[in-house]
């Protein structure tokens, strides 16, 4: 099995497991982990394919021991995915400060509570 | 003669390869969210505003350089051209979308200069968080009309969602940010199988340039799996941003949960976003996809959005949960032209009438929203069934609501009709009269609960509301604004539809003469007719002037009631998180095998 194949299907597993948790997971937190699970799988197919190479600098004629390319690609997909989490954890946060105010001051924490965590 | 030679020199020159002008309409949002970290939120409003009205006029003039050159026009970033640069090209679909982000996004910055403009000398963090995210819309929507390349799109569809969600939440209450949360999750969902896709193609033509791909997957004998599996994996993720049935689970919290100013947006705007990427990959991409029966698929889908959303929308107490619903039902109308794309008429023909709904119903739907937002505002609430009286108080709000409202039907004139004429003519010169039924549901449906609404806003017997805060003048003209510009989309000269067709294969009929002919008295009439028995019905069935409990139930009464049950309980079933992920996971896998199937039925 050459190192392309193996990396090739340990990406193919991040991207399995983390479609499983992001749908089936029930808390928020879970599935924002889940989805940067699925995220790296993709970032290492996309490594995968860079290594491969054949993309543009391939068919000039040159860098034919890999493609740079998707590294940039995906340094720029990183950083995506990086804003896409922080974002994510903002919100997580604010609503778990808003649950626990709820919570001190002895009201019912909100009806919204179980939707809060993204699931039904 | 002297004088009209200038300015078409002038504009050739513009649209000659290397025109820079493309560059302006990405470069006015970013100056302004650098400046606005300096300005403050009190003075980015006023600027906001200058950089939209500069945004406009750059997009009015991209759009006069198309219309004049012929051709579509080119813009190579630092020189280097694809397939290692980055290239923007604005087509005449590009400018549409240009040109309606600058009028609405405009519209809306005038409405908000009241509502988030701190009161008194103290900066607030919620208007200065606004503007700046009014700002990213903006420059997410610019991006992804003149993007060139999968990768750069994919930036600026984040892009468009990272502004969008932080929208949903500006009041910070706990049922807000769990649908903003709730939209992150599953438009990150989306995007990673857009970016899954994109690495696809790449992969087997070592380029992402839409042209370049473009040219490739047309010279190749037969679609090769992994563009197909691309293509399907693309298409689903942008269906989830777009929030096309039965991956609408995120919409209806957050559109109806945001401040009006931000649901115009998000309802006019951000979903035609991640729309119009679908619409460059069935037409510019991949055009062989629309031969293939796995079109249908995107029809269904469609259509099943339309019968949902609008008898979900029939059922809402609340008035922000019945426009939010109104907008699942009006995306379907984007997918009904798939299918219709491969009739007679020619892909260019359903291409026109699909972008003509995202600008009749961005223009209709945030007036429709704002005029929401006011008559929530004036109230203190939006319940439907005590709206009693806000016809006296918000007379200009509820005309524009009204006029609105008969885009969303499609009367004639509006952008609307003129959708549903095209839409209706393509399905019967396929022979595919089904496509007809489905439209004419959801125009009476749509009908009946804007009926409702503005009859209970209309009926006088309840008391005088008191009004807490009086809106402005200027707020209420917007939202009449924009809903005149939908009703009367349908009156623009002739020429102006004929911008979708450059760059593309001219339909066989020119767009113009037939549209010019979907107007006459007979049809008016046969339109407004099963309006007028919808109007009767909702009269009859209203529980007009105090009388709240309905009459004695017939069996008209509990069939509709059991068919509104049913349908409220598939649509929470729908709206379950595992329901609607499992619904993507397995609308990928029957969009890939149905394309596989097509592909080699299309080759033997």
């Amino acid at each position: 099995m050459s190192s392309e194949t193996l990396f090739g299907l340990c990406g193919a597993a991040l991207v399995g497991v983390g479609l499983f948790g992001v749908i089936c997971q029930p808390g928020a937190l879970r599935k924002l982990i889940a989805f940067n699970l699925l995220g790296s799988g993709v970032f290492l197919l996309f490594g995968v394919i860079a290594k491969r190479g054949g993309g543009a600098l391939a068919a000039a004629g040159q860098g034919a021991d890999g493609d740079p390319v998707p590294q940039a690609l995906v340094i720029t997909g990183l950083v995506v995915a990086f804003a896409a989490t922080a974002i994510a954890i903002a919100l997580l946060r604010r609503l778990a400060g808003l649950n626990d105010q709820g919570r001190s001051e002895g009201e019912p924490p909100p009806a919204s509570r179980s939707r809060s965590d993204g699931g039904p | 003669m002297e004088a009209s030679a200038i300015p078409t020199a002038w504009l050739a020159g513009l649209s000659a390869p290397g025109g820079v002008l493309l560059v302006v309409p990405l470069i006015l949002p970013v100056v302004g969210l650098l400046l606005g970290l300096l300005l403050g939120g009190r003075r980015l409003g006023p600027f906001v505003f200058v950089l939209l009205s500069a945004g406009l006029a750059a997009a009015v003039v991209v759009a006069a350089a198309v219309v004049t050159g012929g051709e579509p026009m080119l813009y190579q970033l630092g020189g280097w051209s694809p397939p290692l640069g980055v290239a923007l090209k604005a087509d005449g679909l590009s400018v549409v979308l240009l040109l309606t982000s600058a009028v609405v996004t405009l519209g809306v910055a005038v409405y908000a200069q009241r509502d988030f403009r701190p009161p008194g000398a103290r900066e607030t963090r919620g208007s200065l968080a606004f503007w700046m995210l009014l700002l990213g819309v903006w420059a997410g929507l610019n991006t992804v009309a003149l993007g060139q390349d999968l990768f750069t799109l994919f930036v600026a569809l984040e892009l468009l969602t990272f502004s969008a969600v932080p929208l949903v939440s500006l009041d910070g209450r706990a049922e807000t940010l769990a649908a903003a949360l709730r939209y992150l999750l599953f438009a990150l969902l989306g995007s990673v199988l857009y970016l899954l896709g994109a690495v696809l193609l790449y992969g087997a033509y070592g380029t992402l340039d839409i042209g370049l791909l473009a040219v490739q997957i047309a010279a190749a004998h037969a679609l090769p799996p992994s563009v197909l599996a691309a293509a399907a994996l693309m298409t689903v993720g942008l269906m989830a941003k777009t929030a096309l049935v039965p991956l609408h689970l995120w919409l209806p919290p957050a559109h109806a949960g945001a401040p009006p100013a931000a649901s115009a947006i998000l309802s006019a705007l951000v979903v035609k976003g991640s729309f119009f990427l679908v619409l460059r990959i069935w037409f510019d991409l991949i055009p062989g996809l629309l031969d293939l029966p796995a079109a249908q698929a995107l029809g269904v889908l469609g259509a099943a959005a339309i019968l949902l959303g609008n008898l979900m929308a029939l059922q809402q107490a609340r008035l922000k949960l019945l426009v939010a619903y109104s907008t699942v039902a009006q995306i379907g109308y984007l997918f009904l032209i798939f299918p219709l794309a491969g009739t007679t008429s020619g892909p260019t023909w359903a291409l026109s009438a699909g972008t003509l709904q995202v600008v009749s119903h961005a223009l209709a739907k945030g007036s429709l929203f704002l005029a929401a937002g006011l008559i929530a505002k004036a109230l203190g609430h939006d319940r439907i069934r005590d709206l009693a009286g806000v016809g006296r108080v918000l007379p200009i709000t509820l005309l524009a609501s009204g006029v609105a409202g008969l885009s969303l039907v499609g009367i004639q004139p509006s952008g609307g009709y003129l959708v549903k004429a095209a839409l209706q003519g393509a399905a019967e010169a396929g022979g595919t009269w089904w496509w007809g039924l489905v439209l004419d549901a959801g125009g009476l449906l749509t009908a009946a609960y804007l009926l409702w609404f503005i009859g209970h806003a209309l009926s006088g017997h309840g008391p005088h509301p008191a009004t807490a805060k009086a809106p402005g003048r200027a707020q209420e003209l917007v939202s009449l604004a924009l809903a005149l510009g939908s009703l009367l989309l349908g009156l623009l000269p002739a020429q102006v539809f004929e911008l979708i067709s450059v760059g593309r294969v001219p339909p066989p009929e020119p767009i113009a003469t037939a549209w010019a002919g979907a107007f006459h008295w007979g049809s008016l009439a046969a339109g407004l007719l099963p309006l007028l028995v919808v109007a009767v019905l909702v009269l009859a069935f209203g529980p007009w002037g105090g009388r709240r409990r309905p009459g004695p139930l017939g069996w008209p009464a509990v069939g509709a009631a059991g068919l509104g049950s049913a349908v409220g309980w598939l649509d929470a079933r729908l709206r379950c998180w595992p329901v609607a992920g499992f619904s993507l996971l397995a609308l990928v896998l029957t969009l890939g095998v149905g394309f596989a199937f097509g592909a080699r039925a299309c080759v033997t």
